[in-house]
């Protein structure tokens, strides 16, 4: 199994006035090409945090971080902004679209910030909204979607640049369940065709889709197990 | 092309169409932003124009008056050296000044004498009040460059003999005869009644106000004397200088043959003044860089205040819109393209301001027109378009500065 991220005894320390917050204490993990993994643990534990250094949003306090065989931890702001336009999707639980921009504009623009050219930017971002079932909706903005259509926008906005990884913090968290659940059948097909996924939730039964269960407390990873009985979604259609 | 400038341009391009939908979703907030600077150009521009009107209307109305004449009087007319109680002592200049002087001098290609009074004219019920005369003789038309749009300039015998004959401005004709035909009809002129010979030819320079040939009358100086004033008065010598090159040999001339005729010896002193246009133009250059300097200040400042409402909106437009840089951020946007976006959003608006503060600063300019000839300057409209684009980088810069420096994560958290 290819390797893609190795992450050894890192921290991410805040300064809050005098005290300091180890918001992650000491983590250690790898994640391997086509994994699918959830990560959980209680409101404070340090999920979005460990998520925001995965998508080099952040960089640790200590410890080292290696992208690809790249040292993360020694990049410059620039680097950093390469790696997130080039092999990482993000899909937030706000779905944080440009709510003036249409679907197709916001699928476009991590293209835009590839350095591609038209053509092939919008060519990309069409098949990137067909693929999430929104070929009908590209000329619509955010607030003419629905949450679940915004959401897809924003998975489509992660894939369109073929990312090495995709991010998603409690992508769920803002839809009813069975909305919920057709994002998780997305997810589940990205997985099968070769993606490789890391999702933040709250919902055991959110977790239960992934291959694997990233539980963290107080900033330390507390267990780290396969998921026996996988929910797929998939199978149950 | 190489790469790097190939890539450089690609992200001008899209850094300006990215700028233009951010301006587009914003266009109200845009256009209140651009007040500052549409006055700031408007005032530059319209304050070039007027300045140039103000130019070509004294170029005009010295030229008209003839570039290379002098004026011997009893006044120095500007800066005098002498104070004024040894000019008004200085003996009067007379005709008999006059006639000697136009004998022996060989330089000049016409002189004329001249003396001014005020009357009010009449025809019929048009009444101009206290007009400007110039009283002179036949030869005054060849010491300028007055042209005629109807009839003549009084004839020698007209002039020797004070004929009651006028010749009007353009502006007086059109006050006294607003549907024409001066020409051949009597106004009355102080209770005397004159013939109009000739109407003068539209100078167009307000400039010079009652010295502009379009506000006065011309009438033989021997009719005034006869007339209006005592033989005794002070008159004023016109001298046409061949060319500019010869202007200071003229004077030269003109200074030993006025000694001559006033009878000084060696140790006295001039008893008369050489005047120059030289003179008329030194002081309104004053005037106009006065006024360069007044205009500038204002343009200044209101760009200065434009520049400073345009950061303050675009720091409020940053604020308001750290949401959308920490996804801008998130999906690949790096610094640089941040600090451009921003930047380029404030010249745009910049521009988009000019522009229009250029619009209403063309129709001002024809509104001026009316007064002054004058049009938009080419390298007005070049300056104000560098100006707005400049002002929007100046001042679109620490704005835009602070949003590439945003940290993605808060940025990503800010409600
Ligand atoms: N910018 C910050 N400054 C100070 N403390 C912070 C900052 N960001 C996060 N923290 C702290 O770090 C800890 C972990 O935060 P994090 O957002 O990673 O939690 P989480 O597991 O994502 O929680 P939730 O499930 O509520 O989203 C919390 O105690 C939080 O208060
Ligand atoms: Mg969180």
């Amino acid at each position: 199994m290819e390797n893609i991220i190795s992450i050894e005894h890192i921290a991410r320390i805040y300064q809050v006035g005098l005290e300091e917050v180890h918001a992650l204490a000491d983590v250690s993990l790898k994640i391997n090409r086509n994994d699918y993994v959830a990560i959980m643990g209680p409101s404070g534990s340090g999920k979005s945090t460990l998520m925001n250094i995965i998508g080099c949003l952040d960089t640790p306090s200590r410890g080292i971080y290696m992208f690809e065989n790249e040292n993360v931890s020694q990049m410059n702001d620039n680097q950093l902004a390469e790696i997130r336009n080039r092999k990482i999707g993000f899909v937030f639980q706000t779905f944080n679209l440009l709510p003036r921009s249409t679907a197709l504009h916001n699928v476009e623009l991590p293209l835009i910030y590839a350095g591609l050219p038209k053509s092939v930017r919008l060519e990309r971002a069409y098949e990137a909204l067909e693929k999430v079932g929104l070929a009908d909706r590209v000329d619509h903005k955010p607030n003419e979607l629905s949450g679940g259509q915004r959401q897809r926008v924003a998975i489509a906005r992660a894939l369109v640049t073929q990312p090495s990884i995709i991010l998603a913090d409690e992508p769920t968290g803002n839809l009813d369940s069975k909305t919920g659940n057709d994002i998780m059948a997305l997810f589940e097909e990205l997985h099968e065709t070769g993606n490789t996924i890391i999702l933040v939730t709250h919902e055991e039964e959110i977790a239960q889709h992934a291959q694997r269960i990233i539980r963290l407390r107080d900033g330390l990873i507390e267990s780290n197990e396969i998921v026996k009985e996988r929910t797929l979604v998939g199978n149950n259609e | 092309m190489n790469k790097k400038v190939s890539s450089l341009l690609f992200e001008i391009k899209e850094g300006l169409i990215i700028s233009l939908r951010a301006i587009a979703a914003n266009k109200g907030r845009s256009a209140l932003t651009t007040l500052g600077i549409v006055i700031g150009i408007w005032a530059v521009v319209t304050m070039s124009t007027a300045l140039k009107g103000i130019d070509i209307a004294f170029q005009n109305g010295v030229s008209s008056l003839g570039s290379d004449n002098l004026y011997i009087d009893k006044w120095a007319w500007f800066n005098p050296d002498t104070p004024w109680w040894e000019l008004r002592n200085r003996r009067n200049i007379s005709m008999d000044d006059y006639y000697r002087y136009k004998e022996l001098a060989k330089l000049p290609i016409a002189t004329a004498p001249s003396t001014f009074t005020r009357k009010t004219v009449k025809f019929r019920d048009n009444i101009v009040e206290s007009m400007f005369i110039t009283a002179t003789t036949s030869d005054y038309i060849k010491t300028t460059n007055l042209d005629f749009s109807d009839g003549r300039f009084f004839t020698d015998m007209e002039s020797k003999g004070g004929r009651n004959v006028i010749v009007l401005g353009s502006a007086i004709a059109e006050q006294l005869f607003p549907f024409g035909g001066a020409v051949g009809n009597y106004v009355d002129v102080g209770g005397r009644k004159m013939k109009v010979v000739g109407v003068l030819q539209k100078q167009g320079s307000w400039v010079m106000g009652d010295f502009n040939p379009d506000n006065q009358g011309y009438i033989p100086i021997e009719f005034l004397f006869k007339n209006f004033a005592s033989r005794r008065k002070s008159i004023t010598i016109n001298v046409r200088a061949p060319n500019s090159q010869m202007v200071e040999a003229v004077k030269e001339e003109a200074i030993g043959v006025m000694r001559r005729v006033r009878g000084l010896t060696y140790n006295e002193k001039n008893d008369f003044s050489i005047n120059q246009q030289e003179g008329i133009l030194s002081q309104i250059n004053k005037t106009v860089s006065v006024i360069q300097i007044g205009g500038f200040f204002i343009t200044g400042l209101s760009l200065f205040v434009g520049a400073i409402g345009i950061m303050n909106i675009m720091f409020v437009s940053v604020k308001e819109r750290t949401r959308e840089i920490g996804i801008r951020k998130a999906i690949g946007a790096k610094k640089r393209t941040i600090l451009g976006q921003f930047i380029s959003e404030a010249s745009i608006i910049c521009l988009f301001g000019g522009l229009i503060g250029l619009v209403f600063a063309v129709i001002t300019g024809m509104i001026i027109n009316q007064w002054l000839p004058t049009s938009i300057q080419f390298d007005a409209v070049v300056l104000a378009i560098l100006i707005s684009l400049a002002t929007g980088i100046i001042s679109g810069f620490a704005p835009a500065y602070q949003a590439s420096k945003l940290d993605p994560v808060d940025a990503l958290r800010y409600e």
